[in-house]
């Protein structure tokens, strides 16, 4: 049945998701951090991850963004078709969402308007914002701040057929080797295989979403989310990058069909605060 | 154990620092990041004064969020430093001596902090809400222009910071990564 938003109810809901990522981790994330702490042997990645915890707990309490860098908002748009938008343009209205979500929340205001020239918007506008029309009449949207450490850390590379799932691994474990501390880790990986160049970024992105502590699935993605795990966190890179088994805290993997000459791979490197919420109008 | 040290900083108070030692900060200290670095060294190169003297100064590589009401500051963790290689040669031919950041530096960044008897402190990334507690006061001190880029000068009680690159060169990324490489392999 045919229904119909009001964009002040849109702006009104990306405000409120963009103060509340920034707060407040999903707790499967806050889960992953509290067992990594046990896991690690060594004293200065253990300090690190006493740190993000009591961070946290500092954020949660005082309402303020766990972190300085409040990140690009990356918006996901689930809009059913049989949904009308009433009152002006959605994309106007999850912009505005963002300047009074980052305005009124005291978040940092951290994007250029032009790449090349470099002046601050003001506002954290605009967003990304990624819209997927599905079937109904359901309107869902998540707020994903993205900060920068990380996302500078990300890479993207087209592997050939030839170099198989060997060459998916060392692609991933040399971008988090390069990354080193910079990512701030204990990090998360988004990682996307298949498609075209600009669907295994966006998969890579999506895969971030995902519940930390599951697995994709596919039986043999779900394998290789442990290897990957599993290399990543032999590296020594360490919390904090100081040293430490915990380099990583999930590996989360996402496919899509790919051309028969290609096999694109893209790891979105995140850090601790993977930070998303979700909510429905 | 934590070395408590007072700001600002002098080369006695740091020469026998060590990579991996913890140190507790307190007095001030300026906060510049990537805009207000590439403004420094542009005025550097044109022959301009700086406005901010960088004599025995120390530089925490940071963009805090806006306070809110109430507060001195807003969420205030450390920034990348490698992006402010480029110029922080030239910044420590001009007197600084200390910086706080996080993530490794190039070699000409390790040789300069080598030449200059300076040091390189990490803070905890990601912990900006924890770290904003011990900031007492904060006031734009350079290019408000730049927002949360500009330069700021802020007085830390207990910052709480580890020695990455002490002043003989050692950084610790590069030898403590080396002790938990494939340490699964070999406690299995």
């Amino acid at each position: 049945m045919t229904r119909v938003i009001e964009c002040r109810l849109v702006t009104e809901l990306v405000a409120s998701l963009c103060i509340e990522a920034n707060i407040i981790l999903p707790a499967d994330i806050a889960d992953v951090i509290s067992s990594a702490e046990y896991r690690e042997v060594s004293p200065e990645g253990k300090a690190v991850l006493a740190d993000l915890k009591l961070n946290m707990a500092v954020a949660r309490k005082e309402r303020i963004p766990i972190c300085q860098d409040t990140g690009m908002a990356v918006v996901f748009v689930k809009i059913g078709q049989e949904v009308q938008i009433s009152g002006g343009a959605l994309t106007d209205a999850i912009t505005a969402g963002v300047s009074k979500g980052y305005t009124e929340g005291y978040m940092r205001a951290s994007i250029v308007e032009d790449p090349l020239l470099r002046n601050n918007t003001g506002d954290n506008t605009p967003p990304v914002i990624h819209i997927e029309i599905v079937p109904g009449n359901t309107f869902r949207i998540t707020v994903a701040p993205k900060g920068f450490g990380s996302e500078n850390m990300s890479a993207l590379k087209m592997l050939k057929p030839s170099e198989g799932v060997e060459g998916v691994i060392d692609f991933v474990v040399d971008a988090v080797i390069t990354a080193g501390a910079n990512p701030c880790p204990p990090i998360i990986l988004g990682i996307g295989i298949g498609g075209t160049m600009e669907k295994a970024a966006l998969i890579a992105k999506q895969a971030l979403l995902r519940e930390a502590g599951t697995h994709n699935k596919l039986k043999h993605i779900a394998e290789l989310e442990d290897i990957i795990l599993d290399k990543v966190n032999r590296s020594g890179i360490g919390p904090g990058g100081l040293g430490g088994r915990v380099t990583a805290l999930a590996v989360n993997i996402d496919v899509y069909p790919t051309h028969i000459a290609g096999l694109p791979v893209a790891v979105n490197i995140s850090c601790h605060a993977t930070r998303h919420a979700t909510g429905s109008l | 154990m934590s070395i408590r040290i007072k700001l600002p900083l002098d080369r006695s108070k740091i020469s026998g620092l060590r990579a991996g030692e913890r140190v507790l900060l307190s007095g001030h200290l300026y906060t510049a990041r990537d805009a207000a670095h590439m403004k420094l060294k542009e005025m550097l190169d044109n022959g301009h004064k700086l406005p901010v003297d960088l004599n025995n100064e120390t530089i925490y590589y940071a963009g805090p969020c806006p306070a809110a009401p109430g507060r001195v500051i807003g969420s205030a963790g450390p920034t990348t430093s490698g992006r402010m290689d480029s110029y922080t040669p030239a910044l420590l031919e001009h007197g600084l001596i200390g910086m706080i950041g996080k993530g490794d530096r190039d070699d000409k960044v390790v040789e300069a902090i080598k030449a200059k008897g300076a040091v390189y402190f990490g803070a905890t990334g990601g912990a900006g809400a924890l770290l904003s507690g011990r900031i007492a006061s904060s006031e734009i001190a350079a290019f408000p222009e730049l927002g949360t880029e500009a330069i700021r000068r802020i007085e830390v009680v207990d910052f709480p910071v580890i020695v990455l690159i002490d002043p003989s060169g050692t950084d610790i990324y590069r030898t403590n990564v080396i002790k938990y490489r494939n340490i699964r392999e070999e406690a299995d």
